[in-house]
């Protein structure tokens, strides 16, 4: 297990470069001076020349790509142009509220998917599986924004329960609800149909008819038979949405006011504060590498066969 | 034609609803100038927000015709899907079938390209494409075709690797068949049921990620009358006129939704084996 853990970890490597390289690649494709782009319009000369020299911009192209990574690598993602603050410190102020609504967001998608997965799937063809697979589709089809606006009109607009904006939000948690159910609907109906596919194919597998001939309750027979054995997908998809958090917060925290990462994207893009965007796309990139290893562990710990396939032993 | 016919056949009452809606829409986008019955850019201050006879949904804070605005709307977002799917696909099947028929260190690398470009958050990558290319409707195609591309090509490689081991293929390759050939005359057929399955898919991602962007003003022009772009601008009146934003909203799920469950319907007689698994 340590050993599938380290190769899966110098695995990644190779990801994290190119990642890298392609965001150093999109710096130098931005029209204008990169010094020019990082500093901001209102730089004045000598700060501009600083840059070009920390930079490095009049050395070769590989020496500059080193000089940049050594940048990342302590952590500089260099200093926001509108507020001048170092980016890795708005990021790391603003992630919080981002990780809370995800949080939020996974535990509703959770309860929900699994709960609409399960039903689907024991009451098959039945009137509840007809009105799960219905949410299931209008879940997956319905775009963020639209649940997002509804949300807001009927929830906070007509039934006051919520502040219809989360600005102020603070340590509180009630105003991130209903953001994170937002966030939450898509990940919900993925994950009842991935749960209600995979419990069907295990449901008709020969070990359950055993346990059900020896004469095991129903209950006993879902819970300890059939959905642990459905865990793989359903671990594959939390683990995709978990990573992909940034897609829905950038939609959501708009509409509610989150003061979060996405809502901080969303400013910084129209700003065209490029620092600010660079560090982001950055620190979501590595959170999902870091999330994709993570899943890979949790795979191989649930599943020692996928540890030999994964390298073809 | 025989084919299509065949096709239709097999298809559940629900299929063909959804490929009969699809049709629909796309003749709705194709006739557009001729059905609506107002201009959708004309605006007029006196007409702000107003219902007036005449026009169906009302006017929106321009003034403009909403429902002429809906209608131009579809044109606008099956014409931006369908040329960032066809690019997606065009691309994902080029780099899935040369992965998966060479494997090896061909494979290596193009699946280490994949893993780069699944690894942005597909929005935030989309919205710094547009930022280096610009505004426009050829930066929106191609951020999104540049978003899509790798999943499709994660999907072809897998099947070209299974198709690959066959007899077919190696008999052919036995009778001294090229690379090419047997690429494009036994891999490509052979993979073309899962390609309509992932079409249909994609282009409701497409369009999706389309409704996105224009909801941020990161998609084309806003003056141009996209669903996304509507949404937006109806939001800040969505206390007094929720209908503003709700009806290019619900537009947005309808045929998201028409694309999604026909591509489950085509899948289930198309793919058969694999009914029911959606992520491989």
């Amino acid at each position: 297990m340590f050993e599938f853990a380290l190769r899966r970890l110098l695995g990644t490597i190779p990801v994290i470069l190119g990642i890298l390289g392609i965001a150093f690649v999109v710096l130098y494709l931005i029209p204008g001076n990169p010094a020019e782009t990082l500093a901001g319009p209102r730089a004045s000369s000598e700060v501009l020349e600083t840059m070009s020299r920390e930079m490095g911009l009049d050395r070769p192209l590989p020496e500059r790509f080193l000089v940049y990574l050594s940048r990342i690598a302590r952590a500089d993602l260099g200093r926001s142009v509108v507020s001048e603050k170092p980016v890795f410190e708005s990021i790391i102020e603003k992630f919080p509220y981002t990780l809370k609504v995800t949080v939020l967001a996974m535990i509703f998608s959770i309860g929900f998917g699994l709960l609409a997965g399960i039903l689907g799937a024991v009451y098959r063809g039945g009137l509840i599986d007809r009105l799960c697979t219905v949410f299931s589709v209008s879940g997956i089809s319905i775009p963020i924004f639209l649940f997002g606006l509804v949300f807001l009109y009927v929830f906070a607009g007509k039934l006051h329960w919520f502040p219809t904006s989360a600005y102020r939000a603070g340590s509180s948690w009630w105003p991130l609800v209903l953001p994170a159910f937002t966030l939450g609907v898509r990940s919900a109906a993925f994950l009842a149909r991935i749960v209600r596919s995979s419990l069907i194919e295990v449901l008709n597998q020969d070990f359950i008819r055993t346990a059900r001939a020896k004469g095991l309750p129903p209950f006993q027979i879902l819970y300890r038979h059939a959905l642990v054995n459905a865990l793989i997908p359903i671990v594959t998809v939390i683990g995709l949405d978990l990573s992909s958090f940034l897609n829905g917060s950038v939609i959501v925290e708009t509409i509610f006011d989150v003061p979060g990462l996405g809502r901080f994207a969303m400013d910084a893009i129209l700003k065209r504060d490029y620092p600010v965007i660079q560090g982001i796309v950055l620190f979501s990139a590595f959170v999902f590498v870091f999330m994709n290893f993570l899943i890979d562990l949790v795979y191989a710990w649930v599943n020692p066969k996928i540890r030999d396939e994964m390298f073809g032993n | 034609m025989e084919q299509l016919k065949h096709l239709w056949k097999r298809l559940s009452w629900v299929g063909r609803l959804c490929l009969a809606g699809i049709i629909l829409l796309v003749a709705i986008a194709i006739a557009a100038p001729w059905l609506v019955p107002k201009d959708p850019m004309e605006t007029d201050p006196a007409r702000r927000l107003a219902s007036l006879p005449g026009f169906l949904l009302g006017c929106d804070q321009l003034g403009q015709d909403v429902f002429s605005r809906l209608i131009y709307g579809t044109r606008l977002s099956l014409g931006i899907g369908f040329s960032a799917r066809t690019f997606a696909l065009t691309i994902g099947l080029l780099v899935g079938l040369l992965a998966g028929y060479f494997g090896g260190w061909v494979d290596w690398l193009l699946m280490r390209l994949v893993d780069i470009f699944l690894a942005f958050p597909s929005l935030l990558l989309a919205i710094a494409i547009s930022m280096v290319l610009g505004h426009g409707l050829m930066t929106v195609i191609l951020a999104i075709a540049i978003v899509g591309w790798a999943e499709t090509a994660r999907i072809i490689r897998g099947m070209a690797m299974e198709i690959r081991t066959v007899e077919f293929v190696q008999a052919a390759q036995a009778m001294g068949a090229g690379h090419t050939r047997i690429i494009l005359r036994h891999i490509l057929p052979n993979c073309l049921p899962l390609v309509i399955v992932i079409f249909a898919m994609g282009m409701a991602t497409a369009i999706l990620a389309e409704a996105s962007l224009s909801f941020l003003g990161l998609g084309v022009d806003p003056s141009l009358p996209t669903w996304g772009g509507m949404v937006a601008m109806g939001k800040d009146y969505l206390w007094a006129y929720p209908g503003l934003a709700l009806f290019p909203g619900c537009c947005i799920a309808l045929v998201v939704i028409l694309f999604n469950v026909l591509g489950d319907e085509l899948r289930d007689v198309l793919d058969p084996g694999r009914k029911g698994n959606w992520l491989s």
